[in-house]
């Protein structure tokens, strides 16, 4: 048998698999987003004690692996879910300790967009009679989130490649999947490179959707900067 | 509590040596190819350049964990060569890092004003002299916060060597899980996993000041990150 | 400030062409110095005379037209093009100084990496370079700790240090505030009046009409009127030539 038709044979479970993936990228970028924009507003413009504490919650999520976040979520704190009579599922495990690292790596970005846009800009929205939150939601969030998307898009892409971390905890996305797969077979490795494979072209076409839409939503003299993760 | 804190040396102690052995070694793997291909992409020829650019986006979009799988048992049981779990993971995750550095250094050298070049040759410099001497000192400097990221990225990746087997702190942690079970309860897990955690936490700082007194050493009255000079 | 002609010609430019995507920025010039010789370039922005002066020491490649240096002609397809940018000095609008080199090691690396002085001799020649530009303390500041007009002049001195046969200057005080131009000036003037060959792009009349030998009037990509300073300024042949020079002197003052 060939390599494509080998590939193709296992192809239908690995993409079933990859629907798991999927769903863990959505939720956890989606958790990263809104808990991400609530931090970030909270260092840039909160006072002392809530930038304190949203810039320890950035330190810990940024500087501990996401494995070890993953398990405190899901075997950390599952006896504390059950004595309140709840079950954690691994993929709300997943998606809770993805969405919670992914929050501080945006947060991080969007405090650098919101930053970058000029104190000229806060100047003038306030000069115009604008209070602050007004001036923050129609003035500096507008812009700061445009500047955002190169760095957005890096976050996206890291998300769907880190969900293969849920493979430590048994849940059936595409590595962990892929492994049981690839230790059916003789041909491991050619295994492997189908589930590498996978994850490239998701990759790949991910990005190539994110730069359509970076173009499409381009504003002319509104510069953007790449942040690296 | 007292199994806590008792788990605190065995973790230390059994895992932070191929912790640090595996960073620096992923490090060092990384730089040693990392740095060649960024110089091939920005100086050499189209199809070298195509060749890294494929190599970079390849290994941007397997996922870490992917790799090492398909070093260690796609190699052992397919082809029959059975790696060492501790090289398995330092290769696969050293040949990701120098892709990542690779981006790093290219765009440290592209980030050197162009102006550098131009005045290099003005006086009469060869392009290599001009690189040697002009582009590439600049370039160092540029690449050290990057580079520090680069550090605390491998360091948190060598976690996920724990999937093959390879004794580093986060496969002890596992290890030591259900001892503290036994001992203390399941409650007491996540005070292990966050003992865990911060012993990480304490070697990205540890590794984020050397780095930053490194910065210091090397820096340029006026020449921040984007390279450019001061009017 | 030789003023006289002698056949020693230092630098001849001949029907020299380029074009940038559908602009054709240089359409046939030709320019000649001779030994000594001290030549302005005028004209309004965009007229090529910068890409003139690159064409000179090939940062650019012309499309087509020859230059020579002294009786050897540079624009060949195998000369050592490293070797003769060592004899022409290039001084740029943004200065363009080493940022990792303080101003003497700026001085001092083009003769040591290119000529392969060795490291005393090449260390003596930049302090002395620095001080003929009066930035003998400022051997140790790094660019960033400099002022404009200071980085000028270490850039006039890392040209000097090369020995240079000429030197290009493509509009050196464009860049600066107004009350460092004089300093740059006054370098430029004391190397004109000791004899350097010289080709300047530049809006300063005062300099051009104190020591250029012929200022040469460029517009639309050739050469539109070239003399003397003096005729040209009373007694212009041409209406643009004319118009160009009162606005200049209007803006510039003299």
């Amino acid at each position: 048998m060939g390599f494509f038709e080998f590939a193709a044979d296992i192809l239908p479970r690995l993409l079933a698999a990859t629907g798991v993936t999927l769903e863990i990228t959505a939720g956890s970028m989606t958790l990263g987003l809104i808990i991400g924009v609530l931090l970030a507003l909270g260092r840039v413009y909160g006072a002392r004690p809530v930038r304190w504490v949203t810039n320890v919650y950035i330190q810990f999520f940024r500087g501990t692996p996401l494995l070890v976040q993953l398990l405190i979520v899901y075997y950390g704190l599952s006896p504390y879910f059950r004595m309140a009579g709840l079950r954690l599922s691994p993929l709300v495990a997943a998606i809770a300790a993805l969405g919670l690292n992914s929050a501080a790596y945006q947060a991080e970005y969007l405090r650098g967009a919101i930053q970058a846009v000029r104190s000229g800009q806060m100047m003038a929205a306030r000069a115009v009679g604008m209070s602050r939150v007004q001036a923050i939601r129609h003035v500096i969030l507008p812009q700061a989130f445009r500047l955002v998307i190169p760095s957005w898009s890096n976050e996206l892409i890291y998300s769907i490649k880190y969900s293969s971390l849920a493979y430590f905890i048994s849940l059936s996305e595409l590595t962990f999947v892929g492994k049981k797969v690839a230790l059916n077979t003789a041909r491991t490795f050619e295994a492997y490179l189908v589930v590498a494979a996978i994850y490239l072209v998701i990759v790949v076409i991910v990005s190539r959707l994110l730069t359509m839409l970076e173009n499409r939503i381009r504003i002319p003299g509104l510069g953007v900067s790449r942040a690296h993760r | 509590m007292d199994t806590i804190l008792h788990s605190i040396w065995p973790i230390v102690r059994d895992g932070l040596p191929n912790t640090v052995l595996l960073t620096l070694g992923l490090l060092g793997l990384g730089l040693a190819l990392g740095f060649p291909i960024a110089f091939a992409q920005v100086y050499g020829y189209r199809p070298l350049r195509w060749a890294c650019k494929g190599y970079e986006q390849f290994f941007r979009g397997v996922p870490a964990l992917v790799l090492i799988l398909l070093l260690h048992s796609g190699l052992a049981r397919s082809f029959h060569i059975l790696l060492p779990t501790f090289a398995s993971g330092l290769i696969a995750l050293g040949l990701r890092s120098s892709a990542y550095q690779s981006q790093i250094f290219r765009g440290a050298i592209q980030a050197v004003h162009p102006g550098q070049m131009i005045a290099a040759r003005s006086i009469g410099m060869s392009k290599w002299q001009a690189i040697r001497h002009i582009v590439l000192p600049q370039a160092f400097r540029l690449s050290i916060p990057p580079w520090t990221n680069e550090y605390s990225s491998v360091l948190k990746d060598t976690s996920l060597v724990s999937a093959i087997g390879v004794v580093e702190m986060m496969k002890k942690t596992m290890l030591l899980m259900p001892t503290v079970q036994y001992r203390e309860g399941a409650k007491w897990i996540l005070m292990l996993l966050i003992v865990a955690a911060l012993v990480y936490l304490l070697l990205t700082y540890a590794g984020n000041m050397g780095l930053g007194l490194l910065e210091r050493r090397v820096r340029l009255p006026g020449f921040e990150m984007t390279g450019k000079v001061e009017r | 400030m030789t003023g006289e002609s002698t056949n020693d010609i230092v630098l001849r430019a001949q029907d020299i062409h380029k074009t940038y995507g559908d602009l054709e920025v240089l359409r046939g010039v030709s320019c000649e110095l001779a030994r000594g010789e001290t030549k302005v370039v005028i004209g309004p922005s965009g007229t090529g005379k910068s890409t003139l002066l690159r064409c000179i020491n090939q940062l650019t490649i012309p499309d087509s037209g020859r230059v020579w240096l002294g009786d050897t002609e540079i624009t060949c397809k195998d000369c050592d093009i490293n070797a003769v940018r060592a004899q022409i000095g290039f001084v740029f609008q943004d200065f363009n100084l080493f940022t990792h080199l303080t101003a003497l090691q700026n001085v001092r690396i083009g003769p040591m990496r290119v000529k392969k002085m060795d490291r005393p001799t090449a260390t003596r020649l930049a302090v002395e370079e620095l001080e003929r530009v009066g930035l003998g303390d400022k051997a140790g500041a790094y660019p960033a700790e400099l002022s404009g007009g200071q980085k000028q002049r270490v850039s006039i001195a890392r040209a000097l240090a090369m020995f240079p046969q000429l030197i290009l200057f493509d509009e050196p005080t464009s860049a600066l505030d107004p009350e460092l131009i004089g300093e740059v000036l006054e370098v430029m003037i004391s190397l004109a009046k000791e004899g350097m060959t010289m080709l300047c792009v530049t809006h300063e009349m005062g300099f051009a009409r104190t020591v250029a030998d012929e200022i040469i009037f460029m517009e639309g990509g050739i050469i539109l009127e070239q003399g003397a300073p003096d005729r040209l300024f009373s007694n212009a042949r041409e209406p643009r030539t004319r118009e160009f020079l009162n606005k200049i002197t209007e803006l510039y003052g003299e």
